[in-house]
């Protein structure tokens, strides 16, 4: 699997990302400069977490409206994968390439901490190595990971299942309590219609190996690079 | 010529900063505060110096970038 990880200025977790995807495919992922558009040959793209161009204006905005972007967006119309993770999350909404926007945490504090997420179906290349109904665990580290989306949007994502993860608390139950930014129906992470792109808040990088405190998030990039490298 | 973009959430889209400001407030001691909504305003010099074509280039540049139309709402006023 040739994975490329895109670096914007501000950016901070793409070493993170570089170690899990290596340890789940047994190769070095491509760091890939904002200003670049050549994708060929890329099979994954990934958009690391951080705080591209310091979040001015609104996260994610000046790095949707970056080269490489226009580049993604032919990779995704070309039925590409693509994995945001935090601020990549937000840029793949600023870019218009899922719906809905990233809102400041409702409680306006920087949320540091873990949370339960509850996979919402298991039928996807990310989610294969989990069960649906499962609860993992995963660090979160945002300002602005509330999510929103109008409701005939909440709904549409809803009836196509496309709400890949939930905050929930650790038996899987969506409740308010678990849901620490406020996000609309409890929603950390979608899919886009092909199930090929997938936007998330909370970190699977963060959890792979035993040293960091557990491994919940390793089946992601397990299933993910398996399935990219068949 | 001058344009301003002020950039405000939409109605319905929670402003918790507006509601921290709000709050703020009524502890100093400012009574009667409703609602209090934060937003942003953005003043942009251009070279255009017809007005209605200045707005026109505003209106896109806030389309495009300066406001995030999925959750917030916006205005242009253009000056000399």
């Amino acid at each position: 699997m040739n994975a490329a990880i895109v670096l914007f200025p501000g950016i901070n977790r793409e070493r993170d990302m570089a170690i899990a995807l290596e340890q789940s495919s047994g190769h070095k992922p491509r760091m890939l400069w904002h200003t670049e558009t050549d994708l060929s040959g890329i099979d994954l793209v990934v958009l690391p977490g951080g705080f591209s161009y310091g979040d001015y204006l609104r996260c994610g905005a000046m790095a949707a409206q970056s080269p490489v972007m226009g580049a993604v967006r032919d990779f995704v119309a070309r039925g590409g994968y693509v994995l945001g993770v935090c601020n990549g999350f937000q840029i793949l909404t600023e870019a218009g390439i899922l719906p809905g926007a990233l809102l400041r945490n409702a409680a306006l504090r920087f949320l540091s901490r873990d949370c339960h997420l509850r996979v919402e179906r298991a039928d996807t290349v990310y989610a294969s190595r989990y069960r649906r109904g499962e609860v993992f665990r995963a660090p979160m580290a945002h300002g602005d990971g509330n999510y929103f989306a109008d409701d005939a949007t909440l709904d549409r994502l809803e009836g196509e299942k496309l709400i890949a993860f939930r905050y929930a608390t650790p038996a899987g139950e969506i409740t308010e309590a678990a849901n620490h930014n406020g996000s609309a129906r409890n929603i950390a992470g979608i899919y886009s219609p092909n199930l090929r792109v997938l936007g998330l808040m909370p970190h699977p990088e963060d959890l792979i190996d035993p040293l960091m405190g557990g491994t919940d998030g390793k089946p992601l990039f397990d299933g993910l690079c398996s399935a990219l490298a068949a | 010529m001058k344009a301003v973009v002020t950039v405000m959430l939409k109605s319905g889209v929670l402003d918790p900063q507006g509601k921290a400001i709000g709050h703020a407030l009524a502890n100093l001691g400012f009574a009667g505060v409703g609602e209090v909504r934060a937003g942003k305003v953005i003043e942009i010099e251009l070279a255009e110096t017809d007005p209605e074509r200045a707005r026109g280039e505003a209106e896109e540049m806030a389309r495009k970038l300066l406001a995030n139309t999925v959750i917030e709402s916006f205005r242009v006023s253009v000056a000399e």
